[in-house]
């Protein structure tokens, strides 16, 4: 199964809140006028340049494990190797939101507005996240009735939880997402900027649950994988 | 006039009002460096330590950024006819093979605000083109940025290229991005490292102290 899907803004739009987050604003801090303005700006724009569009295509288990070995620099444990195993199906994916959101923001700051860009690149972030996980619920409806009724999808990236990120090599390989616009640089960098990878694994809670106790884990600056887990226990 | 209001109207982020109140110092026959130093860099101080205390947010210091930048285009021309000289120059840009620059460009507005000069040299920057900037403009910090851990190990070739043109010591290099760290810095030799733009303004001042031209 391939699908290429391109979204309406307002199906990845993300909420005000997790804009102000990436924004490094705490979720009570008040939002002065001045704030709520720059919010609204870069939403008008970004609603007008965001072309959000992902593409994904079921794998077998086997060459799934493949694509994962990569180049062989994946941490000797990591979470992957146990839930992969463990989905009831997996698919690659590529989501982007284009590059007219990327090439706003570099203009912004040449035009000395650094708050405006500033803002309108949290939310390109944010959107961008949310392209992989509108691509995981088309994933979770395309396989209905073809698994079990409790399981789940999220998606998991090169770069992340001891999936090396020159993984990206093998995965562009093999998914090959020039029909979306992404390319990947020799530096194992996506153009455009704003652009997401990796796998969509389709299982219950318990196949996504781990404890984030890797050697790694140290390093992450993310540490989002508790409310991740969290957020496919029903 | 008072310096207080210019200083205020950066600390509040009022642009508009930051642009009018530097005119009218100015026509009023304020010295262009005296503004600079005791209404705006005051003021951009003022907002430095309120985010580092989490009084006041990103959003909040980068209006006050925009506004300071609205006074320093009235200024700039003034205080390059009184030959002002800059608290110093920086060379900064993402390094080769990477392309994302939103916290360089943060770093490079941040810098700005403390009255430094900053060179940006924009994203995909080659080793040799940092240090032959470095050298043209006469700055003594070379700052790099990168977002993975593939394209920071490019970082290295800059440490590397500077020890080979014999300029180690006279060009300090300081990186940041979100996958290096201190221990990454360490390890490639580099002179510093700031997780974010606020420290990496106290690292360079610091650098500079102590070297402020190359
Ligand atoms: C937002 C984000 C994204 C967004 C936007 C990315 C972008 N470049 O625009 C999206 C969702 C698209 C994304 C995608 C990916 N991401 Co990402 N992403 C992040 C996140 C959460 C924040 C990065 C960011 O934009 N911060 C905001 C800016 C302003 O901060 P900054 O650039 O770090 O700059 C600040 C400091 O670092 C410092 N600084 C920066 N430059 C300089 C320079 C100097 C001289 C100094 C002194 C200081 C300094 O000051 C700045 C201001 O405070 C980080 C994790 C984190 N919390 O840092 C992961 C992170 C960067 N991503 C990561 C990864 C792996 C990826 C992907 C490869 C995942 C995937 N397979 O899809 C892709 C790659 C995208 C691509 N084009 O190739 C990893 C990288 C780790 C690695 N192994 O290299 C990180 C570190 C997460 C992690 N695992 O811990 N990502």
């Amino acid at each position: 199964m391939r699908r290429l899907i391109r979204f309406a803004f307002d199906d990845v739009r993300p909420a005000d809140e997790e804009v102000l987050t990436r924004m490094g604003m705490p979720g009570d801090a008040p939002v002065a006028p001045a704030v709520r303005t720059l919010l609204d700006d870069a939403l008008e724009k970004i609603a007008a340049l965001a072309e959000p569009r992902g593409v994904f295509q079921s794998i077998s288990k086997a060459d799934y494990e493949m694509v994962y070995r990569g180049e062989g620099r994946n941490a000797a444990e990591s979470p992957l190797e146990l839930i992969a195993p463990r989905a009831e199906a997996l698919a690659l994916f590529v989501g982007t939101i284009g590059e007219n959101t990327g090439k706003e923001i570099r203009t912004l700051f040449r035009k000395d507005d650094p708050a405006l860009a500033m803002m309108l690149d949290a939310f390109a972030s944010e959107t961008t996240n949310r392209v992989a996980e509108a691509l995981s619920r088309t994933f979770l409806h395309e396989l209905h009735g073809q698994i079990s009724a409790a399981a789940r999808v999220l998606p998991y990236s090169p770069g992340y939880c001891g999936w090396h990120v020159t993984g990206q090599r093998a995965l562009f390989a093999a998914i090959h997402p020039h029909d979306i616009g992404v390319t990947l640089q020799p530096s194992c960098l996506m153009t455009p900027l704003k652009s997401v990878s990796g796998v969509l694994v389709a299982g219950d809670a318990a196949v996504h649950r781990f404890r984030p106790q890797w050697a790694f884990c140290d390093e992450c600056r993310e540490r989002d994988c508790g409310p991740r887990m969290a957020s496919v226990r029903s | 006039m008072s310096f207080d209001k210019l200083r205020f109207a950066i600390q509040d982020g009022d642009a508009a009002a930051a642009k009018t109140l530097t005119s009218a110092l100015v026509d009023s026959g304020s010295v262009p460096a005296e503004i600079l130093n005791q209404a705006m860099l005051p003021g951009m101080s003022v907002v430095g330590a309120r985010f580092r205390d989490r009084e006041i947010f990103l959003p909040d210091v980068l209006l006050a950024a925009r506004a300071m930048k609205a006074a320093m285009a009235v200024l700039e021309p003034l205080l390059l006819r009184d030959r002002v000289p800059s608290a110093g120059a920086i060379v900064l840009g993402t390094v080769r093979g990477d392309l994302h620059d939103i916290g360089k460009n943060l770093v490079s507005v941040m810098l700005q605000g403390a009255g430094y000069r900053v060179v940006d040299l924009g994203s995909d920057v080659e080793p040799d083109a940092f240090i032959d900037a470095a050298v043209d403009e006469g700055a003594s910090v070379i700052g790099m940025s990168a977002l993975l851990t593939t394209t920071m190990t490019e970082m290295a070739a800059v440490v590397g290229r500077i020890r080979e043109r014999e300029l180690h010591g006279r060009v300090r290099t300081i990186v940041g991005g979100a996958a290096v760290s201190e221990a990454f810095a360490c390890e490639i030799g580099a002179d510093a490292y700031a997780s974010d733009a606020m420290t990496a303004v106290d690292r360079v001042k610091a650098m500079m102290a102590a070297n402020p031209s190359i």
